[in-house]
């Protein structure tokens, strides 16, 4: 059996491993497409705040990790898949045979309708070679602006401020985080943040990049409404989407990312996606959903390696989860944090403490949470979503008080 | 043969040796915030609930990872942050559907019950047994099991 895998993220690496712990004789192929090993782009932050070094992103360790498995790294981009042949054609213009197929693209940032994006100092904090040039420019008082405060961004603002940059945060949306975070949640968090030193500018956008006639910095930003910004450093945060470029033209049927079926297999047999190019399912409410984190690629990589290499195994959908450190304050969501209509919610706030929790449930489940500035036992709100726990007394317990969540858990788990 | 920790809540007193032994065993200190065992207190039931990682096979937190930080100690089974790759992204705090994965702010990394490295401080310190360290098969964590297979998408994978 020849297994292809397209991308050496953590979706691709662990679906390597599970096939080869499956399979000890298949031909296993990882092909990423950046020249470097296999790293974790969420490590890339800490890189930057100069906690660790570039080994430290690192997927894995060991030296010869994936020759001791025998599995063969290719550093080339992607072409085209072909379906009907079962071929890769890559960008060095080789080609690689495969019997069944993994796309583990993972995503790439876009970038924002701006003018003057294509300049030097103007960079996504995507890949270590973007890292690299933000180093390079990121020194102690240099003028940074941040372009999108949602989830990327607010882990990349954490690293510049240890950087000592002088930073301005620039979010079109009107608070911070909002795909993660409520109003509530998403204003303290910019409170912290302004606290701590950053210029917070939420509800402003980024119209055109200039250079700076007079020299004395890099780029003038002209922002609406807060007018000109100079910068020696922009740094563009403003999302990402699923890679599929490549997918064009194929047989493979594409919406925003990779459709796959409950097995993550894709519209074409034998060939699966897995990880932030698969569209798959929300496991709350069973509609196609993207989730771009680090524990779905996981787990999406394995299942898929076991569904390909026979062990027909059940995806039961991804529930969205973060958790997030803005210069100290730990925030997390899970689920549908926005609540459902005809559900109920509680929440309990501490402005001043930088404190608030917000539970969302269906009947008497658990089916979405908001904290912030806790993170003791956190995890057991996935354990009480994802168990779907009838919480029976404790339902009225939380809403009295929603900060007993680990006990209403060891009350109905133990 | 592998030895887990083995907690009966009816037996504890709430002392809290436990939490003051693991703190010191793992931070040097008497300080039960920094336990990686908390006893839970329901009052008005009278009951206390010691509470820590089982060591789970399913090994959430090590699978959600994103640097290898998590391993499992040949020995003993248990699933050991190594510091010096945990980068203290904390995506391990929200994985773990047990909630026994905490971060430290003092260190900027995570911490989880280790075992000791097959000497759990808090079996030895608690004086009602409501902590044993014994042989896994005998351990009665079937229930735990059971609750893991209720915590779908990961448990899916084992069939």
């Amino acid at each position: 059996m020849r297994y292809a895998i397209i991308g050496a993220g953590p979706s691709g690496v662990v679906a390597a491993e599970t096939l080869r712990a499956r399979d000890a004789q298949a031909e296993i192929v990882i092909v990423g497409g950046e020249a470097e090993p296999a790293y974790s782009r969420m490590a890339i932050p800490y890189l930057l705040a100069g906690q660790i070094d570039e080994t430290g992103t690192y997927l894995r360790h060991t030296p010869d990790h994936f020759d001791k498995l025998g599995i063969r790294m290719v550093q080339e981009q992607v072409s085209t898949v072909d379906t009907d042949a079962r071929r890769l054609l890559l960008s060095n213009g080789s080609s690689l045979d495969f019997d069944r197929l993994l796309i583990a693209s993972g995503s790439h940032p876009v970038k924002p309708p701006v003018a003057g994006l294509d300049q030097p100092a103007i960079h996504h904090c995507w890949t270590l070679a973007d890292a690299r040039h933000i180093a390079k420019y990121a020194s102690p008082d240099s003028r940074v602006v941040l372009m999108g405060a949602g989830f990327i961004g607010s882990i990349i603002m954490e690293a510049l401020v240890r950087r000592k940059v002088r930073l301005t945060l620039v979010e079109k949306a009107d608070r911070m985080v909002p795909r993660m975070m409520d109003q509530t949640a998403g204003n303290l968090i910019k409170q912290w943040c302004i606290g701590q030193g950053v210029d917070v500018r939420t509800s402003t956008q980024v119209d055109a990049i200039d250079t700076d006639p007079s020299g004395s910095a890099r780029y003038l930003l002209r922002t609406t409404p807060s007018g000109v910004i100079p910068a020696d450093l922009v740094v563009v945060a403003t999302g990402v989407r699923p890679t599929i470029g490549f997918l064009q033209g194929s047989a493979i049927e594409t919406r925003l990312g990779v459709l796959v079926d409950d097995h993550l297999q894709t519209s074409v047999e034998g060939i699966y996606a897995a990880g932030d190019v698969c569209e798959g399912f929300d496991w709350n409410t069973g509609a196609r959903a993207i989730h771009a984190i680090q524990p779905v690629a996981a787990e999406t990589g394995r299942l898929a390696a076991l569904n390909m290499s026979g062990c027909r195994t059940v995806y039961t959908g991804s529930l969205g989860m973060n958790v997030l450190d803005s210069i100290g304050l730990i925030s997390t969501s899970f689920g549908q944090w926005q609540g459902i209509d005809g559900g109920d919610q509680t929440q309990l706030l501490d402005e001043s403490g930088y404190r608030y929790i917000k539970l969302q449930f269906e009947e008497d489940r658990l089916i979405g949470a908001i904290t912030l500035g806790t993170t003791e036992h956190v995890g057991v709100i996935r354990g009480l979503i994802q168990s779907r726990t009838q919480l029976g007394a404790w339902r009225q317990r939380l809403i009295r008080d929603p900060s007993r969540v680990m006990e209403a858990y060891l009350a109905n788990a133990q | 043969m592998m030895r887990s920790l083995s907690i009966t809540p009816a037996k504890c007193t709430g002392c809290l040796q436990c939490e003051m032994a693991c703190s010191y065993e793992n931070e040097g200190v008497f300080n039960p915030a920094k336990s990686r065992i908390k006893v839970f207190v329901f009052e008005h039931e009278g009951r206390n609930v010691p509470y820590t990682c089982t060591q789970c096979a399913d090994a959430w937190c090590k699978n959600a990872c994103p640097t290898e930080a998590i391993q499992i100690n040949a020995a003993t089974g248990a699933k050991v942050i190594n510091e010096g790759l945990c980068v203290g992204c904390k995506v391990c705090t929200i994985a773990c559907p047990f909630g026994t994965v905490n971060y430290n702010h003092a260190t900027g990394k995570v911490i989880k019950c280790d075992l000791c490295g097959g000497d759990p401080a808090c079996a030895k310190a608690c004086p009602t047994q409501a902590i044993t360290y014994i042989d896994a098969d005998w351990t009665g964590y079937d229930k735990m099991r059971g609750w893991a297979a209720r915590t779908d998408t990961q448990s899916a994978a084992q069939v």
